[in-house]
């Protein structure tokens, strides 16, 4: 397996956006979502436009890996647009193709629309570009915080998801090892009818989850044995702090959201 | 930088007998099920502080099982085990298993962090351990195994031995009096059996801590202190590594086998050389060897 893998999308670095505290970006990245909605004029959307790319710019992101985020998502923006283009029959008419109508409205609304697409996947994808999943995790156990007191198990939900993500590698490699183990013992896994390759994932899976159950056990017996007894009276190594960096990304947002509700029609 | 390994006292507060810094089984007797047959029957032994024991047996002998009762995995049906003079049961478990840390065989599934350093600290978090305390320990316990240049390194790329090595650091950031690490050679490559050995010596050396090893690779045995050999849930025999091996018949009738160099010597023996004592490793033999004629 190559070294060089990267569990989910984290592109290293060292900007403004890397360096805001996760819980900061989730909380901006929440509200920009809800304010996308908001928009209904040519300023009120070049704001926001402006607001997502001048985050996606300072990130320092390389454009590759941003457009890599998008590359699901192209299909579906494009998809909207023209369904909005036939669809709406307001406005003057533009022009007549091979019978189909385009009106002006159409147009505006499908470019309105494909922007708040590009801009809310744009938006949540530099979160995952730019923050490590663990420190996503720790972000949201802090987030979810004021939910103990309602017995939701949000150290417990925590741990799980962190754990899984110690767990991604490993459970990849032991599935590259046994599907060499099946391919040697003569299970084509790469030709055949489509219900033949799905028949052969079954020799690859059993031996993987039972591995799996095993490790589960054992590395429970392993937490155990070194005090693991829930999350209460646990202190935490990795802490997150809210910074000055925040309080004036905090102020920035703020000052977007004014001239949101200003530049509205 | 060693004091915070000595000074564990205030943890053992077991009323009487809580001076004694030692493990000691007393009439043990454990199974799995109240029908199951008996995994252990009747075993005593005590283990000092600074003292360094092998237990080996052959699969099934029990010799497992006696690790994890000592911090409290299992409870026996009969008879008592004691930690620092604290009787183990459900009440003083979590004081026990900060005083005994347990490395395990498997060194992917007792790897619980995203990365050294968070392993490092997942035992002293769950300790309660302050951060600034938890930031101190995990450099001088990294350095100690020599794993210091790994600290913000992912499990995955790491080899067997090393993670074995920041297992055994992330035992010695608690600081535990006692270390038992259960078969944790047994599934690395000779490389890391290498390193983990001289890991494990290292720290024995430099901490006042007793070292319990359970394994069957006879290899690891000769470096004990003691040896107890465990056969069908009983204490076989006990002895230092030399005793042991001096009865090799023995040995081979429960099913364990001899180190190579104590086979050689054997072999020497029936050849008709007569060796003074019986050779532990390559360095003694070689000793016998080149002394033989003037000894003679």
């Amino acid at each position: 397996m190559s070294s060089s893998m990267i569990i989910g999308q984290y592109v290293p670095g060292d900007s403004v956006v890397h360096r805001l505290d996760p819980r900061s970006k989730i909380a901006i990245i929440f509200f920009f979502v809800l304010i996308v909605f908001f928009a209904n004029s040519v300023m009120s959307y070049g704001l926001l436009a402006l607001f997502g790319i001048g985050a996606a710019a300072s990130s320092k992101v390389p454009l590759r890996y941003i457009m890599k985020g998008l590359t699901p998502v192209w299909f579906l923006i494009l998809f909207t647009f023209i369904l909005h283009l036939f669809v709406t029959k307001e406005g003057d008419l533009l022009f007549n193709l091979w019978g189909f109508k385009v009106y002006e409205e159409g147009v505006v609304q499908g470019a309105a629309i494909s922007l708040r697409f590009f801009l809310l996947i744009l938006v949540t994808s530099l979160l995952t570009l730019t923050t490590t999943p663990i420190e996503i995790t720790d972000a949201i156990e802090e987030l979810l915080g004021p939910l103990k007191k309602v017995r939701f198990p949000v150290h417990e939900l925590a741990l799980m998801m962190s754990i899984s993500l110690r767990f991604i590698p490993t459970l990849m490699q032991e599935t590259e090892k046994i599907s060499k183990a099946q391919a040697s013992r003569g299970v084509d896994f790469r030709t055949g009818s489509f219900k033949d390759r799905i028949k052969a994932v079954v020799p690859l899976l059993v031996p993987l989850f039972v591995s799996a159950f095993k490790r589960a056990e054992e590395l429970a017996m392993a937490m155990e044995a070194r005090g693991y007894r829930g999350g209460e009276g646990r202190t935490k190594l990795r802490e997150l702090k809210i910074g000055k960096l925040d309080y004036v990304m905090y102020g920035l947002f703020v000052v977007v959201v004014i001239g949101l509700f200003l530049t509205r029609n | 930088m060693l004091s915070y390994f000595l000074g564990n006292s205030e943890l053992s507060r077991g009323g009487t007998r809580m001076e004694k810094s030692q493990i000691e089984f007393r009439n043990v007797s454990f199974r799995y099920h109240d029908d199951a047959p008996w995994v252990l029957k009747n075993v005593s032994f005590t283990i000092d502080a600074d003292e360094w024991v092998a237990i080996i047996g052959h699969n099934g002998s029990g010799k497992s099982t006696i690790a994890k009762l000592m911090n409290g995995l299992l409870f026996p049906q009969e008879g008592e085990i004691y930690v620092s003079g604290q009787k183990v049961n459900p009440d003083t478990i979590w004081e026990i298993r900060e005083q005994v840390g347990m490395v395990f065989q498997n060194p992917d599934n007792q790897f619980v962090g995203t990365t050294v350093r968070d392993d490092v600290a997942f035992g002293m978090e769950n300790h309660g351990m302050s951060r600034e305390l938890m930031v101190e320990r995990i450099s001088e316990s990294l350095e100690a195994v020599g794993m210091e240049a790994y600290e913000r390194q992912e499990p995955h790329r790491l080899s067997g031995g090393q993670k074995q090595r920041v297992a055994i650091a992330s035992v010695l950031a608690v600081s535990p009096k006692y270390i038992i690490l259960d078969e944790a050679t047994a599934m690395l490559d000779p490389k890391g059996r290498k390193e983990i050995m001289q890991t494990i010596r290292d720290v024995q050396s430099k901490r006042n801590l007793a070292l319990i090893t359970i394994t069957h690779d006879l290899q690891e045995v000769t470096q004990a202190d003691r040896v107890i050999v465990m056969n069908q849930g009983k204490v076989w025999m006990q002895g230092s590594p030399r005793e042991i091996f001096s009865r090799k018949e023995q040995l081979i009738e429960i099913g364990l086998d001899t180190p190579f160099v104590s086979k050689l010597a054997d072999e020497l023996l029936n050849a008709g050389l007569s060796l003074s004592r019986e050779p532990l490793n390559h360095q003694e033999l070689l000793e016998e060897l080149w002394t033989l004629h003037s000894t003679k």
